[in-house]
């Protein structure tokens, strides 16, 4: 293994795409599972993580682990530098006005809930409405009805259609005064669906409604720009972009995270504290109460170094031939049907099979040391919409191949043998 | 491989295509409704419990192959079984799945119930065959509510 950070050459050249050498920067790629080689089609669950991150946590721990913000000895110095350097990263990364917009949270659930009870519950009034669409994961759905129990809001829900596209006329009916929210995913974990969050965005600004853009899924496959989006908030989750679990962002717009209040209360959260009267401190630090996941975030900076190296654009272009390829392999397999064939899809996969059930599926392929996802994939109303209990899912990233899609072909057409 | 022979036994196979006792008993007098939300696997349980024996029992729902052949094979070994009978049967299952009984050892117990040894090697899989039999506690007992995998 290598030793630090500064050794990876960068993984490819801009515009083109070496798969086997990004294969050769994700360890666990080497492992076998049940006697096969693992194929790991599981990324919109979690993705896997590059040798580079993995250094960077363990280089931190042996080398620098301290804490942060409050120590005028070297290593809090040193650890502090790091974990606002990764902030930078990130905000370069998604394109912020500043790193202040940068808040660190657990993940996209996090920073969604953070959202809810800082912003809209703070100011949204009972008969007023949240709109979030039919494809949300259970984070985008959950604390909005939270919010609408305490406060008398009400949640409505923009309907998709058979392909698993939000349907923007109804949409845009749906954009009524008393609308004071509107909460979107990006991209859709169960059906792959691209969203037009852009145009969405502006059709929701033309009615003064601020907007939070779900972004879990969206960071590792393409480039985001939230200035060019134009969202209000943006958040998403480490671990789904090759960094660690325990460390996503929340982007917020200064003029609306200036103005709301903290989330919780704490350390480094504060200017001056007295019994009689707290200072809050300044973005981001007023949403960043106690000690912070700091080697997540160390972490997650190292990620964005490999995205950044490996070229968004070319991963685009690689994951979408990989779609099509697999979208056309499991033409093959009989009664099979895709749930999800939106016009506009990232490479996911979520799939029935006519007489084996998803959890059968999952078992008989992971014999063959193939990982999907079988299960309702934490968006229960998109199962229901499209009347089935649960759905198989494969989900691709980076460093998956064609060869692994035929094996996963094979795989499938096993588990149709086993219950002939 | 061979753990996969296992767990998919022909006797499961066999009762996930044909399930037995596969309708809704229209003189019950116990039901309950088990659901496992993390696969969306859903089964309604119905007895006729005539002094404390099991007279009549029957399913509905759907599922994965191992939670619809659990259910299946658990129907056809419930008739004229007393409540305590039952009880035990449960026990006896649950020690199965989880690999804390030797299949050999409760052979005379168990009867088909040991073609369903192969789950303790799929700690994923535990649930599915439990579900119905959870339910089937919950339908002794008269709980009219949904059991959930997940309490
Ligand atoms: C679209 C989407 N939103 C939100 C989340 C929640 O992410 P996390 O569990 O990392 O907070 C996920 C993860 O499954 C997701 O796929």
């Amino acid at each position: 293994m290598k030793a630090a950070a500064e050794t990876y050459a960068p993984t490819t050249s801009k515009g083109v795409f070496d798969v086997e050498r990004v294969r050769a920067d994700f360890p666990i790629l080497n492992r076998t599972v049940n006697g096969k080689p693992l194929i790991y089609l599981d990324n919109a669950a979690t993705s896997q993580k590059p040798a580079r991150v993995i250094d960077t946590l363990r280089r931190y721990y042996c080398e620098e682990n301290s804490n942060i913000h409050r120590g005028v000895h070297y290593l809090s110095q040193k650890a502090t530098a790091e974990y606002e350097g990764a902030r930078k990263k990130l905000s370069s990364f998604i394109n912020a006005r500043t790193p202040n917009e940068i808040i660190y949270v657990r993940g996209a659930t996090e920073g969604i809930n953070l959202v809810a009870q800082s912003f809209v519950q703070e100011r949204i009034r009972p008969g007023e409405e949240i709109l979030i669409s039919e494809m949300e994961h259970h984070s985008n759905i959950v604390p909005w009805q939270i919010v609408c129990e305490k406060t008398g809001a009400k949640l409505k829900v923009v309907p998709i259609n058979d392909k698993g596209e939000i349907i923007l006329e109804e949409y845009e009916k749906m954009l009524t005064p008393k609308v004071k929210f509107v909460s979107l995913v990006y991209i859709s974990n169960s059906l792959g669906t691209v969203n037009p969050v852009r145009q969405m965005i502006e059709m929701a600004h033309a009615h003064n409604i601020p907007v939070l853009i779900d972004g879990a899924q969206a960071v590792s496959h393409s480039k985001v720009d939230v200035q060019e989006l134009d969202c209000d908030f943006f958040v998403f989750s480490g671990h789904k972009m090759f960094g660690p679990t325990g460390i996503g962002v929340l982007y917020g717009k200064s003029e609306y995270l200036e103005k709301m209040p903290p989330y919780q209360g704490g350390g480094d959260m504060i200017k001056s504290v007295t019994f009689e009267k707290t200072v809050y401190n300044d973005l981001p630090y007023k949403f960043e109460a106690g000690t912070p996941n700091i080697a997540g975030a160390i972490g997650l900076g190292s990620a964005v170094d490999y995205l950044n190296e490996v070229d968004l654009d070319a991963v685009y272009a690689y994951e979408q031939d990989l779609l099509a390829y697999a979208t056309e392999a499991v033409k093959n397999v009989d009664g099979l049907r895709i749930i999800g064939t939106a016009r506009n899809k990232t490479a996911v996969i979520s799939f029935m099979l006519e007489d084996v059930h998803p959890h059968d599926i999952g078992t008989i392929i992971d014999s063959e040391g193939v990982a999907i996802r079988t299960g309702h994939h934490c968006t229960q109303p998109v199962m229901q919409r499209f009347g089935v209990p649960a759905t198989a899912r494969a989900s691709f990233a980076l460093y998956n191949t064609k060869d692994e899609i035929d094996v996963l072909v094979k795989s499938i057409n096993k588990a149709k043998k086993v219950f002939q | 491989m061979s753990e996969l022979k296992t767990l998919y036994q022909d006797i499961i196979l066999d009762h996930n295509k044909s399930p037995h006792n596969f309708k809704k008993l229209d003189n019950a007098n116990r039901h309950a409704e088990g659901y496992n939300p993390l696969c969306g696997d859903k089964y309604d349980i119905y007895l006729r419990v005539e002094n404390d024996v099991i007279q009549d029992v029957s399913f509905e729902g759907a599922g994965c192959a191992i939670s619809k052949a659990s259910a299946s094979v658990m129907s056809s070994l419930l008739k004229g079984k007393t409540k305590e009978e039952a009880e035990e049967l449960i026990e006896v299952f649950h020690k199965l799945v989880t690999g804390d009984a030797d299949p050999m050892e409760e052979l005379e117990r168990l009867g088909k119930l040991a073609a369903f040894a192969g789950v303790s090697e799929f700690p994923a899989r535990v649930k599915c065959a439990s579900l119905a039999w959870h339910t089937l506690r919950a339908a002794l007992e008269n709980k009219d509510d949904v059991v959930s995998t997940e309490k």
